[in-house]
């Protein structure tokens, strides 16, 4: 798991290799240590995470900006909730 | 324009891995039957954990998620497709319950049951996924999910037999039933923490189904009033309640308002129900078929034994002249339905018993399953198909990916496992077997065990809240937020 800060405001989070719950965990965990309006880019290659990733995003308003996928390797680019 | 050839040579070498499963499966059975005809009833099985493997994989469907994710992420997507499946799957079976053609036996129930949901649940937490759920993540290429299965498999096998020291472990009144009861003496009731554990107070559990707590004579009303209402419905309803109004309703309302659209009143709380239980399409599309399919693969149990005029598999094998590794009663493992761990104890039993060891003598193997060739278990060919059917959704959605593990994901698969197998034991089923199973049948134990799951689950998230946590301190010690 690497978690860094590339720049001001922005993030990123690389959970490849993990099965869940740890993706999702971490996700959460990042974005809730980052600031409103800022942004985690987010690399992680368990299908199943990514439903509950994106579910929890959608409820509490963290906006999933960007999604590419590569031979089951999800790159998301997840813009926290403005404060 | 070369980038996209080299994803399109991608799909296409999956959907000829897929078409080899297929055609692998086909052959089997149709081969298979040209021997013998009682091979059919392998293949029931065979097809309908196919079925199971490509409904679990194409929703994503995972019942450690629909526990740990609540408390994790606050997401209640597989609690509600759960819901969804169990009533779809009490649906049918009370249909066929009231014909006369279930497969069914209810468990002993009692605080057993809830002990063991629990030891299940936090090593479902662990390991990322269920028993079926590591089955088919398996399927999906997951060395990790392996390492799971391999868990489950040896740590059942070793505990159903393992006596020695553990006899110390058992309550004195435990041992004289188990001895006073009259077990075949190669099975050695006495000598075995589970065999104890079973024949001297487990099978002394009342044992009952909704339907005949409410004590309906029409089988019919029985089965739908009794079962799938009051034993399905009802609860599940107001379980949904609970997940709506502590992890859903925030984030509804929260969207309604950003929408500017009213945010109070019954009306909107029950259109946000609503909402929480069609969310996710693909979650309810998996539910309603694992529902259907787990109901018509009762049926069809039933309607193959009818036929071979039969109660057990170990009858068919007697009759093909396969006598080895069945239990004394002459029966193998024929659960009529879906369900799993049992199968996974006995292709490993099977290989320790091949390298020597001594262990048809206890109930799980000696008296009740037997340990037959893994070629001819039944059950064992719907584990490995539905492995298949999981692999082959996977192929054709490209989302099949061999992932190796590693040693932190290693150790959790190890130990959660473990539990899984242990709790499965105790409980006499895993989440399949001893909750959705029995839950979606009317038996009074299926929320037992489901409720030590609950608790279980809530405690194994609470681990790993605290492990990741630790990590995340340290990957954050290099810069500041």
């Amino acid at each position: 798991m690497k978690f860094e800060k590339r720049n001001e405001g922005l993030y990123a989070l690389d959970v490849c290799g993990y099965v869940c719950p740890h993706p999702q965990l971490y996700t959460k965990k990042a974005l809730e240590k980052m600031k409103g309006g800022e942004l985690l880019e987010l690399v992680f290659d368990n299908a199943s995470s990514g439903e509950s990733i994106a579910a929890m995003c959608d409820s509490i308003g963290n906006e999933v900006v960007e999604k590419t996928t590569d031979s089951g390797k999800y790159t998301w680019k997840i813009r926290k909730i403005a404060a | 324009m070369e980038a996209v050839q080299e994803i399109e040579g991608v799909a296409k070498k999956n959907q000829v891995w897929a078409y080899v499963i297929v055609g692998f499966l086909t052959l089997l059975t149709m081969a298979t039957y040209a021997v013998n005809e009682y091979y059919i009833y392998v293949a029931a099985y065979l097809w309908f954990g196919f079925v199971y493997g490509m409904c679990l994989q194409y929703g994503r469907f995972c019942f450690s998620s629909a526990f740990r994710d609540l408390f994790a992420v606050g997401v209640p997507r597989m609690a509600v497709g759960i819901m969804i499946a169990m009533v779809l799957f009490g649906a049918v079976s009370a249909f066929v319950t009231a014909t006369g053609n279930s497969t069914f036996h209810p468990a002993p129930y009692g605080i057993h049951s809830v002990i063991a949901g629990f030891i299940f649940g936090v090593g479902m937490v662990l390991t990322g996924g269920c028993a079926s759920g590591s089955l088919y993540k398996a399927g999906e290429g997951n060395a990790t999910a392996m390492l799971v299965i391999l868990s489950i498999s040896v740590s059942q096998a070793l505990f159903a037999s393992v006596g020695g020291w553990t006899n110390n472990l058992v309550p004195y009144s435990w041992h004289q039933t188990a001895v006073a009861r009259g077990l075949p003496a190669s099975i050695n009731a006495g000598d075995g923490w589970v065999d104890q554990y079973l024949a001297g107070y487990v099978w002394d559990q009342p044992v009952t189904r909704f339907s005949k707590l409410l004590e309906l004579r029409n089988p019919f009303v029985a089965s739908f009033v009794g079962d799938v209402l009051v034993g399905i419905v009802l609860p599940a309803a107001v379980l949904l309640i609970g997940v709506y109004l502590i992890w859903y309703r925030k984030g509804y309302l929260r969207k309604r308002a950003a929408a500017r659209l009213p945010t109070a009143g019954l009306g909107v709380n029950l259109t946000g129900y609503w909402s929480m239980i069609v969310a996710s399409k693909r979650t309810a599309i998996a539910g309603l078929a694992l529902g259907i399919a787990a109901g018509l693969h009762m049926y069809v149990m039933k309607g193959l034994m009818l036929k071979f005029g039969v109660t057990n598999f170990g009858q068919l094998m007697q009759e093909m002249g396969i006598t080895a590794g069945l239990s004394a009663k002459g029966t193998v493992f024929d659960p009529g339905y879906w369900y799993v761990t049992t199968q996974e104890a006995q292709w490993v039993g099977w290989v320790f018993n091949k390298l020597g060891a001594d262990n048809m003598d206890n109930i799980y193997f000696g008296l009740e399953n037997g340990l037959p060739n893994p070629l001819i278990n039944p059950a064992d060919w719907m584990s490995l198909a539905l492995i298949g059917g999981a692999a082959v959704m996977a192929l054709l959605s490209n989302e099949f990916k061999w992932k190796g593990t590693t040693r932190e994901l290693a150790m959790w698969a190890i130990i959660g496992g473990a539990l899984m197998g242990i709790g499965s034991r105790l409980g006499l089923g895993c989440n399949v077997g001893a909750f959705f199973v029995r839950v979606s049948q009317g038996d009074v134990s299926g929320w037992m065990f489901g409720s030590g799951m609950f608790v279980g689950a809530y405690v194994g998230v609470k681990f790993f809240n605290w492990w990741t946590e630790r990590k995340m301190a340290k990957e954050m010690a290099a810069f500041e937020l």
